[in-house]
């Protein structure tokens, strides 16, 4: 059995033979013709026919798929009709006596290029919107069919370098049991639909799933992002029994997915995402997110040779509050330190980089770096929902410190005319024990907390989480861990403070009664996890769950905390 | 030759469907529109001319009409624009 891995970009669990879609067998032909007449001719009936096909495609899609999926062939139409375009073609056939569908490619290649030379991520994507639309007409003047599911006789798991929105709309479904593409992020057309049709897709794999022979048995796992290649018989019959069971569950919850997350007696728990970029909010969103429990910034300053500037930080804050219009995003300030290599901070080297100048400690020292940040927030924060967090808070002074940076960033902003919103919500991580510890006294300074359950298991069982030979200690399953929560949570709201969970163990759908038991008022996770969450604290009452949670308090190993939760509900 | 300045506020930019509206609208004219962002400059009824103009939120453009309908165009144009592609701000 072989594993590949790639980026998980819809959810389920498909089990079958795999089919290799190819577009590259395309061979555009490319000569010199003696009379343009006679291309221009071939050429306009292609385009008339390619107008036709379009006109269907956008009906099935308007029938089939969202508004936004149905645009993109608005667009495409739009182009069959573009002067420019047609008119370059058709210089292209009668000037340079270029057969016809040399004269498209070319002309498409030439627009495209333009559009993947853009900064704008979104136009960068549209350039594979045009290809799409040229190549329908080259592949009208060769007479090739165009659905990835021609040739295919029953339901195949389909491999491809990457599809195209005509293509994934011209496919027949039934015929199809999930995706794998070699490129493509998850915000691909392909990602999309995928999870419209509530198939698994897993994007960006490389190019080693287009060497996989048709007709492979393969299982594709769109939860973990990967593509098992021949597995083994005891693999095959586990990955089937998982993939029945969430079938069932995972078709209920997502149908329910942008409904509110409340028990039976009427309590309503928020349930957020955590996001590290734009591309991650709209899928946020469209998993049924009610806003962003932890943006994580460190996006903007990873794999680059200078520190991002103010504006380029406004810029994709703005973007992201944008996709949320009024609900509530938290954003987290810089959390870096000598672990993660900025070269353009020259950040100290030291021997326990996860005890040492990191997150607000390393802010706190240098302003140069936290004030760009924080002015940008402000800024992005006008006619939004906007809240801060700082990471990695051990005492109240670091608290009131950030304040005092942050009314600076204020006044400056204000003096020079900038208008942002009146209040923001400032919180912190709670990740290190001191911080639960002194809750009281940190409840004061702040309007909410959120708790960090990777590092706050590492800092309390004092367990380098990266090191295999000790993870299993850094659990947060641990009593110890699990008792700080409580902890946490019975402070805060004593001082009428609300508590989130970002860390890992908030999407975990073992974890979820003990959290709803436990009085979490917001649980943070990764987008896909959301609609299951939602779906559990729906079937629960909070009384049942907080006696969930009250016995699980008194167990003493991680062990005896999962098989608790587990016959107390069986997922 | 009549010339306006317009402020993109719409979320999308010019791009997607603020971009096809856009294009459709000048498509209702005779006249030859340009439109000018930064040193790019695209014709005005080309869906992928705009496109390639990279005028994303709060960019500004320069349009340009020639032609006997050119003032309604500028007109048209700077209605769609001003009104948000017809959406809430």
């Amino acid at each position: 059995m072989k594993i590949l891995k790639g980026i998980p970009a819809s959810s389920g669990i498909s089990i079958g033979p795999a089919f290799q879609f190819k577009k590259g067998e395309i061979h555009i032909p490319r000569h010199q013709v003696e009379d343009p007449a006679p291309e221009i001719q071939r050429f306009e009936a292609a385009l008339e026919q390619a107008r036709q096909e379009l006109a269907q495609v956008l009906e099935k899609a308007q029938a089939e798929t969202d508004a936004g999926t149905a645009s993109i062939f608005e667009a495409h139409a739009l182009m069959l009709e573009d002067p420019d375009f047609l008119a370059a073609i058709q210089e292209k056939i009668n000037d340079r006596a270029l057969n016809a569908e040399a004269a498209v490619a070319d002309a498409t290649e030439t627009y495209a290029q333009m559009l993947d030379a853009m900064e704008d991520e979104y136009l960068k994507a549209r350039a594979a919107d045009i290809r799409d639309v040229g190549m329908r007409v080259v592949r009208i003047l060769l007479k090739i069919g165009d659905s990835p599911t021609s040739g295919l006789e029953k339901p195949a798991v389909i491999l491809a370098d990457e599809l195209t929105p005509s293509d994934t709309i011209t496919l027949d479904k039934s015929l199809v049991l999930g995706f794998c593409t070699a490129g493509g992020g998850p915000v691909a057309h392909v990602a999309i639909l995928a999870r419209e049709l509530g198939l698994p897709a897993v994007v960006g794999m490389g190019s080693d799933i287009l060497d996989i022979p048709d007709l492979t048995e393969v299982v594709v796992d769109g939860d973990e992002g990967t593509l098992l290649v021949e597995p083994d018989q005891a693999t095959v019959a586990n990955k089937r029994a998982q993939a029945e069971s969430q079938l069932e569950k995972g078709a209920e919850a997502r149908k329910h997915a942008k409904e509110p997350a409340v028990t039976r007696d009427g309590h309503q728990v928020e349930v957020v995402a955590n996001i590290g970029n734009v591309e991650g909010a709209k899928v946020a969103l469209q998993s049924g997110a009610e806003g962003v429990g932890l943006l994580r910034t460190e996006f903007l300053y990873l794999e680059r040779t200078h520190m991002p500037d103010e504006e380029e930080q406004y810029q994709a804050y703005q973007a992201i509050l944008e996709t949320f219009g009024r609900l509530p995003v938290i954003l987290r300030t810089l959390d870096i330190g000598g672990d993660k290599n900025l070269p353009y901070l020259s950040l100290p080297e030291e021997m326990n980089p996860f005890l040492g100048l990191r997150a607000i400690r390393l802010c706190l020292t240098r302003p140069e770096i936290f004030k760009p940040q924080l002015k940008a927030a402000l800024r992005a924060s006008t006619g939004h929902n906007l809240k801060l967090m700082f990471p990695m808070v051990a005492t109240v002074a670091e608290v009131r410190a950030a304040k005092v940076i942050l009314e600076e960033c204020r006044g400056d902003l204000s003096g020079s005319g900038q208008t942002m919103a009146d209040h923001i919500e400032i919180g912190i991580m709670v990740e290190i024990p001191a911080a639960v510890i002194t809750a009281d006294q940190l409840a004061a300074e702040v309007d909410f907390f959120s708790i960090g359950t990777n590092d706050l298991s590492q800092y309390t069982m004092a367990a380098d989480r990266t090191s295999s030979s000790v993870s299993a200690l850094a659990n947060a399953f641990q009593p110890a861990v699990l008792r700080l929560v409580r902890d946490i949570v019975d402070t805060a709201h004593q001082h009428g403070k609300w508590v989130g969970m970002c860390g890992e163990l908030a999407g975990e759908p073992l974890a979820i009664p003990l959290l709803l038991g436990l009085g979490l008022d917001e649980l943070s996770m990764n987008p896909p996890a959301i609609p299951l969450a939602k779906q559990i604290i729906r079937s629960l009452t909070l009384k049942e769950a907080r006696g969930i949670a009250q016995a699980a308090l008194d167990l003493d190993s991680p062990e005896g905390v999962r098989s608790w939760l587990e016959s107390k509900y069986p997922l | 030759m009549p010339e306006i300045r317009l402020k993109i506020q719409h979320k999308a930019g010019l791009h997607a469907r603020p971009a096809a509206m856009f294009v459709q609208t000048a498509n209702k004219y005779k006249a030859a529109i340009k439109v000018r962002h930064g040193e790019r400059e695209a014709n005005a009824k080309s869906i992928m001319g705009i496109l390639t103009l990279g005028a994303s939120q709060g960019a500004e453009v320069t349009v340009h009409a020639e032609g006997s309908d050119a003032e309604q165009a500028l007109s048209g144009l700077r209605e769609l624009v001003e009104s948000n592609f017809g959406e809430q701000s």
